[in-house]
């Protein structure tokens, strides 16, 4: 049975990565007529080296810290040719590419109001160069350029709160997913791409190599990185919060020791509760907990 | 219709002409004037284009790969700090071999800042594949634009063009300009039909990968295709001379009274205007001085300057930028079209007028009395030696 | 002229990766499936086809035995063996 899935198989992504999951469903869920604009970066080199693509929908790759002004002038092309009602346009990249040298493109795309998707595929490091540190690596992650040592417990500062700042563009949707939750990501792009203007919309990627556990663990990582509060999968439409995935706090052991990068944590009580206290923190932010209701 | 137009606005006249479908910039000084007329054209409705005001040039120019990418002729413009900053995306339109017209308002570049003209900005983009034309008037700045448009889009080429023009000089001055009517511009210049774009009617990959088993080939490929420019060039030009009746020869040289020059100047851009001048009085005076300029530096044409010097006795190159720690840019060149032929003139080689310091008939008639002397490595011209006496330390 | 490298979508698949998996891959027992889609949804390589219940499979050509899919089974259907097929890659000429 062929399956017509428009970002295909023997693309060389490590077995079990969660981008190349997470491409998969974006694009299915987007349809074929969808025309693409991606960065560099893990999911751009192992989906298209020459003279093989994975993809079975327009795609382009220029440059690192491009693809939203790349997707700003096909948008624009698209309206010139009076075709954007037809054609949906995303620009995707990794979380270094979004928050850290992309970082000026989104901006102006989202400033400028453009009707494109905005993807960024939140791995938590440069994972294509070597796992090295990026603007969303999470607190005290082990990555080689915030590596850990005596005098070290690895990355000194919390995640770019990339979500809020799309969100405080004034853009009309923001959501954050994971590939933990494959329906959520479909529900969240097709919702996305029903609605005119920018969008942002950021998944949580795990990465086997670099967070340093088994392929098949994937699921259980990201679900682990949600139930612990770290990772919030929150929806925003026009700046108002329409829905969270609520959870039952587990604490964030749970999900630091079934991962390489977090095991020299393992038995430093102090690093664990400055890491509780985000959870903490996000928890009370969006509501997450589910609250028992007395009879 | 003959208009006595500033520079930006004849440029912005003929941009409007070639009715680009996205146009994407960001304001440096001197290129504001090209866009901000283009603006207003968009603004009421005289032009029908996407224009998108963009947060640095690196997106300018980025947004505008993806207008062509998606099947739309885009234009853009910077100079000098601008065009560096966009020098990745440069590199990358050329090696995706997408048709554009970018127009480039020589400025000198930083450090120390200077928002003068001098050509350092489009020199320093030399290896980057796009063909580079250098308009020494308005009417040529205008003029390559159709041909730009015209050259870039061409099947066989694919490559984008730069059209250089000496920032303030050109931008900000003011001639009479024929601005051509749409009919004429739309004889010469069809509309875009691209050879491959984005479409989910006919969907394919562009900017893959490629490792040592496929890079190389597509870099020969750009440097094969750049011969063809050559000869095409001249090809484009009598087409253009039929329908607008301007006669730009083969668009690579202009040799300026050269056929029995002892002496000639070799220079590129607007300088050429004050070397005629210079050239003009030197000959009233029985002097047998003349001018050859450099149209198309890149593709740069060695045979055809070979061919234009090959009697002269004496050369003197005149670089408006430089190579630092090397000849002058255009020098090499020179020198090396002369490589291994059997009489080589004395080639010296100047540079002056860089930061926009002013280059006048006393500069041009003090290059022509050097010529008498020794041959010249390279020789800066009108020199402030008490600048020089400045120290720091100590 | 060697163009600027753009290609259109691979007909065929492209280079197969079923050579990658090394000691695992999953068997579908086909007996308690409900058709809830979870691995053809979560299989990185999207080579799992399927439509009824206990219809599904992977494409071997492509699995590369990560094990995802024996994991999100609500059922527990599919179940990771040893792997002891010989890899057969075939080379697409150009």
């Amino acid at each position: 049975m062929e399956n017509k899935h428009l970002f295909k198989s023997g693309h060389t992504a490590c077995a079990g990565c969660g981008q190349a999951i997470a491409a998969r469903l974006v694009i299915d869920a987007a349809g074929p007529n969808t025309i693409v604009a991606n960065n560099t970066g893990c999911l751009e080199v192992f989906s298209t080296k020459y003279p093989e693509t994975a993809w079975e929908v327009p795609w382009i790759h220029s440059l690192f810290e491009n693809c939203a002004a790349v997707a700003s002038g096909i948008e624009a092309a698209l309206i010139y040719l009076g075709k954007k009602d037809q054609i949906n346009v995303i620009a995707q990249a990794g979380d270094g590419g979004t928050a850290d040298i992309g970082l000026q493109a989104l901006s102006g795309m989202l400033e400028r109001g453009h009707d494109i998707l905005y993807v960024c595929y939140d791995n938590e490091a440069y994972m294509n160069t070597g796992i090295q540190r990026s603007g969303l690596t999470p607190f005290d992650t082990n990555t080689t350029t915030s590596p850990i040592g005596t005098q070290s417990t690895g990355n000194i500062r919390p995640k770019k709160p990339m979500p809020e700042i799309t969100l405080a563009h004034g853009i009309p949707y923001v959501a954050v997913s994971s590939a933990g939750y494959p329906q959520d990501i479909q529900r969240k792009v097709k919702k996305a791409i029903s609605i005119k203007g920018p969008k942002y919309i950021q998944i949580h990627v795990p990465c086997p190599l670099g967070w340093r556990h088994e392929p098949n663990q994937m699921l259980e990582v990201a679900k682990a990185a949600v139930e612990t509060g770290l990772y919030p999968l929150i929806e925003y439409e026009n700046g108002v919060l329409i829905s969270k995935r609520q959870i039952t706090p587990k604490p964030v052991e749970e999900y630091l020791k079934i991962q390489g990068r977090f095991k020299h944590l393992l038995n430093n009580p102090e690093e664990i509760k400055k890491i509780q206290e985000i959870a903490d923190n996000n928890i009370k932010k969006y509501g997450l907990k589910i609250e028992q209701v007395e009879k | 219709m003959k208009e006595f137009l500033e520079g930006s606005r004849a440029v912005a006249e003929a941009v409007k002409l070639c009715k680009p479908g996205v146009i994407s910039a960001y304001p440096i000084t001197p290129q504001t004037h090209i866009v901000e007329e283009l603006a207003s054209m968009v603004a009421d409705g005289q032009l029908k284009s996407q224009f998108i005001n963009v947060e640095s040039e690196h997106s300018a120019a980025s947004v505008v790969l993806g207008g062509v990418a998606a099947g739309v002729r885009s234009y853009t413009a910077s100079s000098s700090q601008g065009l560096l900053l966009m020098g990745e995306v440069i590199f990358n339109i050329a090696g995706m071999r997408l048709p554009l017209v970018l127009t480039c308002a020589n400025r000198a570049v930083s450090a120390p800042i200077n928002i003068w003209n001098d050509q350092q900005d489009s020199i320093s983009l030399r290896d980057a594949g796009w063909i580079q034309l250098y308009a020494e008037n308005i009417q040529e700045a205008a003029d390559f634009h159709f041909i730009g448009y015209r050259l870039s889009e061409d099947k066989s080429i694919m490559l984008p063009v730069m059209v250089c023009m000496d920032g303030f000089i050109l931008t900000h001055g003011m001639e009479t300009v024929d601005i051509p009517e749409q009919e004429k511009v739309d004889k010469f210049l069809p509309a875009y039909k691209p050879l491959y774009k984005l479409d989910p009617a006919e969907p394919l990959s562009m900017g893959l990968l490629a490792d040592p088993e496929y890079y190389q080939e597509t870099r020969y490929a750009i440097q094969e295709t750049f011969k063809d420019v050559l000869k095409m060039l001249p090809k484009v030009s009598k087409e253009f001379n039929v329908v607008f009746s301007r006669d730009y020869k083969d668009l690579l040289v202009e040799e300026y009274l050269t056929k029995d020059a002892e002496k000639v100047i070799v220079a590129m851009g607007s300088v050429c205007g004050t070397i005629k001048e210079a050239v003009d009085e030197q000959r009233k005076k029985g002097k047998k001085v003349g001018l050859l300029k450099i149209i198309s530096y890149r593709p740069f044409p060695y045979n055809r300057v070979y061919e234009a010097l090959k009697n002269a006795k004496k050369i003197a190159i005149l670089d408006k930028s430089v190579s630092l720690g090397a000849y002058a840019p255009i020098a090499v060149e020179l020198k090396a079209a002369f490589s291994g032929k059997k009489k080589v003139p004395v080639i010296s080689s100047f540079v002056a007028g860089l930061g926009g310091r002013d280059i006048t008939l006393d500069s041009i008639r003090e290059i022509f009395r050097k010529l008498n002397q020794k041959e010249v490595t390279l020789e800066f011209i009108d020199l402030k030696p008490e600048l020089l006496r400045e120290e720091y330390g100590e | 002229m060697f163009g600027p490298l753009i290609v259109k979508p691979v007909k065929s698949k492209g280079e197969p990766t079923g050579c990658w998996r090394v000691q695992l891959r999953p068997k579908y027992l086909q007996k308690n499936c409900i058709a809830c889609n979870m691995c053809l949804l979560i299989c990185p390589e999207g080579c799992i086809s399927g439509k009824e219940k206990n219809t599904y499979n992977s494409n071997f050509e492509f699995c590369k035995g990560c094990g995802l899919c024996a994991k999100i089974c609500p059922k527990q259907d599919i179940e990771m063996v040893e792997e002891g097929a010989v890899c057969v890659v075939k080379k697409e000429t150009k």
